[in-house]
């Protein structure tokens, strides 16, 4: 009996790990690209990466929430990054991926679907290599950031998947009526 | 290993039981009730029963007297649970056939530990 | 071995739940003037019950609560204690409370101890009334006389083993011929006492037959046993616990060491080393020979004495705190069950319908594995069998979720027992068909409706007792509460014979609240509907049974949300009669398929009442209210669902291509604009906020045969929302 204690515990842990803000020494990122700039999402976030397939509308939402799609029997909403980084809208290919994320918090995970251009690669960071985001002028709200890092001379923004998908916010977004 | 019958009403005292008997190495069965247990108990051999005393359809004391009938069990060690105050039921239950008891509250230590005394 | 008891703690709260509700159950149960036996037992069980489990998980609180209880108890139980009014209304108070300790404790909240040293008080006070008033000694006097005799005992023994430096103790044990059959085995004793320390034995055998006459199954050795080594007496006397009475026990103890002489008598030995001593042992067993039962009972009055004590202690506290029954006591607290109780049958069938979907699923998977096109028909087959399978595993997952309606009604007989003293009014109440059954998730949502309704039934329908003698009617009103299935739905009835609605005070509330003019005709079933309305109350004044500013229109609203509807029906002078139709799961639902663009969207088939073309020469346009067409004598406002949901319309945006599907919601009629009727299916109801959130006119989500995400509507909601 031992022993499922000490399961119980190292679940937790990972638990911990998922869902801890802070950034450990070195940290796995999954990186993509919307439009020439590149983002990163811990790894431990992402659950599957997908490719896009049609989503069933909701009404009355922002425009960014595509609409839901079936994922395994749960119904789950997808996002347009690039609509809520407020960039080009780009056409959905064959070749649009959308990245599978958990977020949440140990007590209530969501799982959601953000559309991005394509995945590029998995990179490790160093905690001390990542410096806090600048207000460097682009299209994006620094909240959303948790910071900057460089990978091989090229520019990688972390994304605090947290902020950027916050249901609170999400919930008082202005739905226009007509 | 012995087989033990663990006989309660009360579902979270029955799983304490089992949980505790197993862990020690026991093969235990559960019964909910007199009734239960006696046709458990006549299924297959066990080699001690614990039993509550207060349940409904059939009590402990009742069981252990139908049991000590079958000459299977003449011998069979049979503690009850029972509580603090029950003096009375420790003595009708001795007068039943009993062989000993475990006097509730108990913590598993204590269950593993009686259960020494009864089990070779 | 250290084992984690809160693993257990889930089960013993359920169960305390339980006991608790049949507790209660029993006691509102009780007449006084014949006590069934039975049910005390099973009152007594309940309390019996929880304490032994919360004295092992270690909630102390609890465990000493249920002691007072379960005391009481076993007094009426015996037989030595009258069962009153008084009593049951203690007993009652004193489950509720338990039930909020217990609850507390569950969700790992502050308990309120002032609440429990009230009710204990009150427990107190009762337990201690038969003390003053009956001969037999008091609980208090009884406690003392024991705390006496046990400290004399005590401080014997802590005597006995300070000064005397005895290193062994001989014990002459000769068991009756019985005491095999209780299952004792000297052997394993001896053996126990082997632990403790050096053991010598020597059997006697004078009594044993000889081998032809000798009956195995007794017991004729007795033994005369040494054992050596500081033990204390306790220890060895916990060994014979079990056999007292089954056996001539003497323990004495060997004051000096027995050198290298073996097994030497103490008389012999003693005189030797420490005469003293000696003298004082040979006094003990000449002057007392009846030593060995006093200390063998011993360790029972020591461990008798803590939890008989502790009452009185707790009983001072508050000792002259008034027996009264708390206000809020019609405040039921419900207990969502976080886990199911499924009848093994039902979990049988399970498993069955598993065993048949692998068997032709793995047929099917050797027709796939060679596949030639002559098989084609044993695929169709094969098929056809897994659909068939797979729907019989989807009606008994669904079975297994089913619960009998009486974990709902089972709280009610205790609301109207409170209520109607309360209210000074002779009531019954009826339960039929509680073995009803229904999907949990409803059962949980069911009961504030439910209790919303019978408290107004008691409140507003049921008449003083006086007024009912004057009008004919029996004294004693009657609630009936009833369950029964009708294709595909559960029907539950609140029927009373009470004074009825009338239904010229209902108009005449509405008009003077503006809610309609006094020229509105309206037929019985409309003016009974004016209750429904969002600030309508007819009774005089608010009471605080069923004033407490939650209306019927949020009764409608919470049944409505379970998929449901609600009528009314009323006789003046008779009684009224409630009746609430309620989907049997909510899990899935019979839908109505409709196409709005490219969407495809579901209309729950309950709430379609027919569907209809029109033209748009049909339309009524009513200036900033939207439109409007005449069905009937009846005017129905239009929901053009492409517009309200923001959906490119298709080419069948005019009105007569399309189709009206006449859908009601909150007793309010409205024509959903579609552009097509696809068809009708059963589908899975998904929840949408599990990842997302509630979107207006969504009640949630389904996925269709094709794997893609159908929305699934919520007519009242659409019309709230077409109404902004």
């Amino acid at each position: 009996m031992n022993k499922n204690v000490t399961q119980e515990f190292e679940k937790k842990d990972n638990d911990h790990d998922r869902f801890s803000n802070k950034i450990d020494n070195a940290g796995q990122y999954l990186s993509f690209t919307l439009g020439k700039e590149e983002y990163g999402v811990d790894i431990l976030r992402v659950q599957e990466i997908r490719s896009w397939e049609p989503v069933s509308r909701i009404p009355n939402v922002p425009p960014y929430e595509k609409g839901v799609v079936n994922l395994r029997g749960s119904i789950v909403p997808i996002i347009d990054l690039r609509e809520r980084f407020k960039l080009k809208s780009a056409d959905y290919t064959l070749l649009t991926v959308v990245v599978v994320l958990q977020i949440g918090d140990i007590k209530k995970t969501r799982t959601m679907g953000v559309v991005v251009d394509s995945v590029s690669d998995v990179i490790t960071v160093d905690k001390a290599q990542i410096q806090s985001a600048p207000d460097f002028g682009t299209k994006i709200s620094n909240e959303f950031i948790n910071g900057l890092v460089s990978v091989n001379e090229r520019m990688v923004m972390l994304l605090d998947v947290d902020k950027l998908l916050k249901l609170e916010e999400l919930d008082q977004t202005e739905i226009s009526v007509f | 290993m012995a087989s033990i019958l663990a006989v309660d009403d009360s579902a979270s005292m029955r799983k304490m039981v089992t949980f505790t008997l197993k862990s020690a190495g026991y093969d235990v069965e559960e019964a909910v009730d007199g009734v239960d247990a006696l046709e458990k108990a006549q299924s297959k051999q066990f080699d001690c029963i614990i039993t509550d005393v207060n349940m409904p359809n059939k009590d402990g004391i009742t069981l252990i007297k139908d049991l000590r009938a079958i000459a299977n069990y003449k011998f069979t060690p049979m503690l009850t649970l029972t509580t603090e105050s029950g003096m009375e039921k420790k003595m009708e239950g001795k007068a039943a056939g009993a062989t000993g008891w475990i006097v509730k509250p108990f913590d598993p230590d204590q269950l593993l530990k009686t259960l020494k005394k009864v089990l070779g | 071995m250290s084992i984690d008891m809160s693993q257990f703690h889930q089960v013993f709260f359920e169960e305390c739940f339980e006991g608790l509700e049949a507790m209660e159950a029993g006691l509102l149960n009780l007449n006084i003037d014949d006590i069934d036996p039975e049910v005390i037992n099973t009152i007594f069980r309940g309390a019996h019950s929880i304490k032994g489990g919360s004295g092992t998980f270690g909630f102390n609180n609890v465990a000493d609560f249920t002691h007072i209880m379960e005391t009481l108890l076993d007094e009426m139980r015996d037989g030595r204690r009258q069962v009153t009014q008084i009593a049951i209304n203690i007993l009652l108070g004193s489950v509720d409370c338990l039930r909020e300790m217990i609850s507390s404790i569950q969700n790992e909240e502050e308990v309120d101890e002032s609440r429990v040293a009230q009710h204990t008080a009150d427990l107190d006070n009762e337990l201690n009334g038969l003390a003053e008033s009956t001969p037999p000694p008091s609980h208090k006097a009884n406690v003392e006389t024991i705390i006496t005799e046990t400290s004399e005992l005590v401080s014997n023994t802590s005597e006995a083993s300070d000064t005397n430096e005895e290193t062994g103790w001989k014990i002459a044990f000769c068991p009756y011929l019985d005491l095999l059959k209780t299952g004792n085995d000297p052997v394993r004793m001896f053996r126990e006492l082997s632990e403790l320390g050096e053991l010598t034995s020597l059997a006697n055998i004078q009594d044993v037959a000889s081998l032809f006459e000798m009956d195995p199954e007794e017991c004729n050795i007795s033994w005369d046993l040494k054992v050596m080594g500081d033990i204390p007496l306790d220890e060895i006397e916990e060994i014979f616990n079990w056999v007292e009475g089954d056996c001539e026990l003497d323990i004495q103890p060997i004051a000096t060491k027995p050198a290298k002489k073996t097994a030497p008598p103490i008389s012999e030995v003693a005189p030797e080393d420490e005469p003293e001593e000696a003298i004082e042992t040979l006094a003990k067993e000449a002057s007392q020979p009846t030593q060995p039962e006093i200390i063998v009972e011993q360790p029972e009055i020591s461990k008798e004495i803590e939890p008989i004590a502790k009452p009185p202690t707790t009983a001072t506290k508050e000792p002259n705190k008034k027996i009264q029954l708390d206000s809020d006591q019609s405040k039921l607290i419900v207990q969502v069950a976080s886990s199911i109780r499924v009848d093994t049958s039902k979990i049988d069938a399970l498993i069955n319908m598993v065993g048949e979907v692998v068997i032709t699923q793995s047929m099917l998977g050797l027709v796939g594995e060679n596949f030639t096109m002559d098989k084609v028909d044993q695929l169709k087959k094969g098929l056809a069998q897994l659909e068939r399978h797979t729907r019989d595993l989807q009606q008994s997952v669904m079975n297994v979720r089913m619960l009998p309606i009486s974990f709902v009604f089972s709280r009610f007989p205790r609301l109207v027992h409170d209520i109607s003293s309360k209210l000074g009014k002779k009531i019954e109440l009826k339960l039929v068909g509680e073995n009803t059954e229904i999907d949990k998730s409803v059962v949980e949502l069911i009961n504030d409706p439910l209790v919303h309704l019978i408290r107004n039934s008691l409140d507003h329908g049921i008449e003083m007792p006086a007024n009912r003698i004057a009008a004919g009617k029996p004294e004693t009103g009657t609630i009936e509460l009833k369950a029964y299935h009708r294709g595909g739905h559960i029907v539950i009835e609140i029927i009373d014979d009470g004074h009825g609605m009338d239904r010229n005070k209902l108009i005449a509330k509405a008009v003077e609240k503006g809610i309609i003019d006094d020229t509105t005709v309206l037929t019985d079933k409309q003016a009974y509907e004016l209750i429904f309305l969002p600030g309508f109350s007819t009774a005089e004044k608010l009471t605080d049974i069923s004033g407490r500013g939650v209306g019927m229109d949020v009764v409608r609203r919470n049944i409505e949300a379970l998929g449901g509807n609600i009528e009314i029906s009323s006789e003046l002078g008779h009684g009224t009669t409630i009746a609430i139709h309620l989907p049997l799961t909510l899990a899935i639902l019979d839908g109505q398929s409709v196409a709005v663009g490219d969407e495809t969207y579901i209309v729950p088939l309950v709430s379609i009442i027919e569907s209809i073309n029109i033209t748009e020469k049909m339309l009524n346009k009513v200036a900033g209210k939207g439109e409007t067409f005449r069905l009937r004598n009846q005017y129905i406002p239009i929901i053009r669902m492409h517009k309200i949901f923001n959906v490119q319309p298709s080419t069948k945006s005019k009105m007569g291509e399309g189709v009206i599907v006449v859908a009601e919601g909150q007793g309010v009629l409205c024509g959903l604009f579609v552009d097509d009727l696809l068809g009708q299916q059963q589908v899975v109801i998904k929840s949408l906020e599990a990842n997302y959130r509630r979107v207006d006119g969504v009640s949630g989500a389904t996925i269709l045969g094709d794997g893609s995400v159908a929305l699934i509507l919520d007519v009242p909601g659409l019309v709230r929302f077409s109404n902004r």
